[in-house]
């Protein structure tokens, strides 16, 4: 795992991550300027290295209601803005990217960072990127498998000879600046179903799996289809670090948090996915057997921990601030996650 | 309430008339409520390709937003090749695949013979019932004998259409009231 710079005894790592969605807040129905938003993002950052959190990621979605397109450029600022939290894109959607130019910004973000800097690269779930950017959507699938095999060629090799369908060849090509160690980890972001999971299994790539709500046991499934295809194909499913990211959300009581942050996560999947998060889901995600972590302090806790005893995975990386939930929430739920919720899973999961 | 009325074909007048007299009953019974109607014939729609239904543009976007943004959805299909018309399966196809959640759909079909009458409780009901919708169980099946000129000639159609419309308000407006309850029952 030490290519991932996974430190296994290290125990759970846990993360905070941001699609950059600018949207309004239910409650007062207002929005804040997309500056202000990448501000805040920025400041966020900050606070959760403060507050001990291990990592901090920032996804690019070309649609309305989004604000971080321009991803590396905010985790460039972050970067800057912080010492030694780990950053990374959640996720870089490589297929209408060039892969090339894309490595270019995020060894740079590494050097910025003294090596802090990770990839996690995906396909996207709304596709306006397609059209923004130049590309067919009906190529979906093989842009990404050839963009994302590119990716990782230019991760292993200075020197790129290759040929492809979707760009000019590279003849004897120098992708430069090489990143401090002269690689990074490089994460294939999964859906729910199983069969991405399995591709990133057989290409022997760290997974990032997005679980959004649903029983832990469901996700289970997709993770052993990963390291059984892994295994099958070759590679040591030890040596794979698995990480999983979805809803995040503590306040004092389960239902203080349900009423809190459901609004948010309601009205701003309506307006970026066009459909809401059922309630009655929502009310079942409450559950100790369900992913969502969003409930008080010690239910997560004990929800996290169970979650690692069943995954047995190497990171955990939650979603708190999509739908407009204002900066003061945001900040009292970081000081939530230093005081209580990190030590107690460094205590439980440190070897 | 939003109602939205599919007419689910693009060949033929039969489906469409019998829809024409879905949204007339509609607004002479219920006018407090709005109701459309969607004619696959008047739109140009393109086949699915598996995007979010808000990533289509022209009448397909329109189409699919109007379908997701409707409380109630009559549809109506005719009787292709002992099934539904491609046409409708398309539009079934470009929405997601829980779309018709905490929605109530009913359905009406034209065929040449009755022997064609099991078609929508074997063909349609299956679909409609796997994008989860709350659905009527009855439904209005018309002969083509019982049209001429683009008019419906049996007064017992016209009271089956009646009642469909109203059926359809009764769930809609009951399932809604439980989910309600339901749903204030969760404290936030």
């Amino acid at each position: 795992m030490d290519q991932y710079r996974i430190d296994k005894d290290y125990g759970l790592e846990f993360g905070l991550y941001t699609l950059g969605d600018h949207l309004h807040n239910p409650h007062t129905g207002e929005r804040i300027p997309a500056g202000q938003r990448i501000k805040e993002i920025i400041e966020i950052a900050r606070l959760a290295e403060q507050a001990g959190v291990d990592l901090f990621t920032v996804g690019e979605s070309h649609q309305e209601y989004f604000t971080t397109q321009a991803h590396s450029v905010v985790l460039g600022a972050i970067a800057q803005a912080t010492e030694k939290i780990k950053i990374a894109s959640s996720s870089t959607i490589i297929s209408t990217l060039d892969p090339v130019r894309v490595y270019e910004d995020f060894a740079t973000i590494d050097l910025i960072s003294d090596g802090r800097a990770e990839i996690i690269a995906g396909r996207a779930s709304r596709v306006g990127n397609f059209e923004l950017l130049g590309y067919e959507l009906h190529d979906y699938e093989a842009l990404y498998e050839e963009k994302f095999d590119l990716l990782r060629l230019i991760n292993e090799n200075e020197i790129i000879n290759w040929e492809g369908q979707f760009r000019k060849p590279l003849r004897n090509a120098r992708v430069l600046p090489r990143p401090k160690n002269d690689s990074m980890p490089i994460w294939r972001a999964v859906g729910g179903p199983p069969a991405s999971a399995e591709k990133a299994g057989r290409a022997g790539v760290p997974m990032f799996l997005a679980t959004l709500g649903g029983p832990v046991s469901s996700y289970k499934y997709t993770i052993d289809v990963y390291r059984e295809a892994a295994a099958r194909s070759g590679h040591d499913p030890e040596s794979l670090p698995v990480a999983t990211a979805g809803f995040f959300y503590p306040a004092e009581t389960t239902q203080q948090a349900q009423r809190e942050v459901y609004p948010h996560i309601n009205d701003g999947m309506i307006r970026t996915n066009g459909r809401g998060y059922p309630k009655q889901h929502f009310a079942q995600g409450a559950d100790p057997r369900d992913v969502m972590n969003v409930g008080s302090p010690q239910e997560i806790i004990e929800k996290i921990l169970y979650q690692h005893e069943v995954f047995g995975h190497q990171r955990y990386i939650g979603q708190m601030d999509f739908g407009g939930v204002p900066f003061d929430r945001l900040k009292r739920n970081i000081d939530i996650i230093g005081s209580e919720i990190l030590p107690a899973i460094r205590k439980h999961t440190k070897k | 309430m939003n109602i939205v009325i599919l007419s689910g074909s693009v060949a033929g007048s039969k489906t469409r008339t019998a829809m024409e007299y879905v949204k007339a009953s509609f607004n002479n019974n219920h006018p407090e409520h709005d109701t459309e109607l969607l004619n696959l014939a008047d739109l140009d729609i393109q086949f699915s390709d598996g995007r979010n239904f808000l990533d289509y543009s022209g009448d397909t976007g329109y189409l699919t937003k109007t379908l997701m943004e409707a409380d109630a959805i009559v549809i109506g299909t005719p009787i292709f090749q002992a099934s539904i018309p491609g046409a409708l399966k398309n539009v079934f196809d470009l929405l997601p695949q829980d779309g018709f959640r905490d929605k109530t759909v009913s359905m009406l079909a034209t065929a040449g013979s009755s022997k064609h009458f099991l078609i929508p409780e074997n063909q349609l009901k299956p679909i409609i019932g796997y994008m989860k919708a709350q659905m009527l169980q009855s439904y209005v099946f018309i002969e083509e004998r019982y049209f001429a000129n683009g008019e419906i000639t049996d007064d017992d159609v016209i009271f089956r259409i009646d009642r469909l419309a109203e059926d359809t308000l009764v769930l809609a407006e009951t399932y809604r009231k439980i989910r309600e309850e339901k749903e204030a029952s969760y404290g936030f």
